[in-house]
C-alpha cells in the first residue's frame, strides 16, 4: 500500500489523520480506494468528470502527476503520494 | 549586503501574513534605505488581532495601512513607508506591482492570489506568495522565467469548494512563522539568492514538518507558458471577486 499525505483541508474526512495508507496500481485506483475508506474525499480531489481539480495537485514521490501519466501514473507500495490543494488564507 | 540601491518592496495585505512579514522586514529594509509600500483597503477588526500583530485594540475601525504605517514608524523610524488604502483589482494590479523589486502577497482570497501572480508575471516582478489555513502554510517564490503560481495551480476553486480562513480558522503562530519566512525570502530575492524559486514550501505546524516540493514550469500555463492566453488583466476572470 502506498502512503498518502492528507492536506489540512481534507483531514476532517480522515478523522484527523495526516497520513493514511491506500492501495491501487495507479493514482486513479488509489483515489477510488481512498473514497472507499473515507467517503467524500474523491469529490474534494476530482471534478464531476473524474479529472483532478485545477486547484489541487497530486505528487508521487514529489513528482507532479501532470508531468507523469496523470491519474494513470503507476504506483508501487513504497511510494509516497501527496495531495496539495491551494490554500489562500492570509 | 544588497546589491540594489533603495529597493522598493510592495506588501499587498496588511493582515495575518503582511503584519509579521513587515515586522521582520522593518529593520533590514531600514538599514538598506528601502521603501516599503503597503497596500490594503481593509479596516482593523477585533477578530484580526490574534494574528495581525501590527494592529492594536486602539486601532479598531482604522484603515490597516494607517495602523501598520504608524506601528512601523514607531518601531523603525528610519524606514520609509508608503500606505496605499486601495483594493487590488484587475484595473490596478499591474500598476501596484510595477517597479517593485519584490512583491509579497499576504492577501486572504484565492482570486487575489491568482490576480497578483498574473500581474507580477506580466510585469516581470519577483513575487513571494504565501497562504495559510488552520495549522498549515504554503510559500512559493515566483521569479521571472521560472514556474509561477498558475503553473502549480491552474485556476481557483469555484465559490464554496474550498474553506476560507473565516470558515476554517487560522492559527496566529502559523501566520507569524510564514510571514517571517516570506520576509526572509524577500530579502534573499533582493540579495539575488532566492531559496524558493520554483519550489513550494509546505509547512504543517501540527506535525512540525516542512517539505519542499519542486515545481516545474508548465508549458501550457495560461500566463507564463509558450502560448499564454492571459496577456492582459482587462478581462481577468478571477479579478471580479478580489
Amino acid at each position: 500500500m502506498a502512503t498518502v499525505r492528507i492536506p489540512t483541508p481534507l483531514r476532517k474526512l480522515t478523522q484527523g489523520a495526516e497520513e493514511v495508507s491506500a492501495s491501487g496500481k495507479n493514482v486513479g485506483e488509489l483515489i477510488a480506494d481512498l473514497e472507499k475508506h473515507y467517503p467524500g474525499i474523491k469529490e474534494r480531489i476530482c471534478d464531476e468528470a473524474g479529472a483532478v481539480r485545477r486547484f489541487v495537485n497530486i505528487f508521487v514521490k514529489d513528482e507532479d502527476i501532470r508531468f507523469l501519466q496523470n491519474l494513470d501514473t503507476p504506483l508501487k507500495d513504497s511510494d509516497e503520494v501527496s495531495i496539495v490543494p491551494a490554500i489562500a488564507g492570509g | 549586503m544588497s546589491t540594489l540601491r533603495s529597493p522598493k518592496i510592495t506588501v499587498i495585505g496588511a493582515g495575518g501574513l503582511g503584519c509579521p512579514a513587515l515586522y521582520a522586514l522593518g529593520p533590514e529594509l531600514a538599514a538598506r534605505d528601502a521603501r516599503v509600500v503597503i497596500v490594503d483597503d481593509d479596516r482593523v477588526d477585533l477578530s484580526n488581532l490574534q494574528r495581525q500583530i501590527l494592529h492594536r485594540t486602539a486601532d479598531l475601525g482604522r484603515l490597516k495601512v494607517d495602523s501598520a504605517e504608524e506601528a512601523l514608524a514607531a518601531r523603525f523610524p528610519a524606514l520609509a513607508v508608503e500606505a496605499r488604502a486601495l483594493r487590488v483589482g484587475r484595473e490596478n494590479a499591474r500598476a501596484v506591482v510595477a517597479g517593485s523589486d519584490v512583491v509579497l502577497d499576504g492577501t486572504d482570497s484565492i482570486e487575489a492570489k491568482f490576480l497578483i501572480n498574473d500581474a507580477c508575471v506580466l510585469e516581470r516582478v519577483p513575487l513571494v506568495h504565501g497562504g495559510v489555513l488552520r495549522f498549515s502554510g504554503q510559500l512559493l517564490s515566483v521569479l521571472p522565467g521560472q514556474a509561477c503560481y498558475r503553473c502549480l495551480f491552474e485556476a481557483p476553486p469555484p465559490p464554496g469548494a474550498a474553506p476560507s480562513c473565516q470558515e476554517a480558522g487560522v492559527l496566529g503562530a502559523v501566520c507569524g512563522l510564514l510571514g517571517a519566512l516570506m520576509a526572509e525570502e524577500a530579502l534573499a530575492i533582493l540579495d539575488g539568492k532566492p531559496a524558493l524559486g520554483s519550489t513550494l514550501l509546505v509547512i504543517d505546524a501540527l506535525s512540525g514538518e516542512r517539505r519542499r516540493i519542486k515545481i516545474k514550469p508548465r508549458p501550457d500555463c495560461q500566463v507564463c507558458g509558450a502560448h499564454p492566453t492571459i496577456t492582459s488583466l482587462d478581462l481577468h476572470r478571477e479579478a471580479a471577486a478580489c
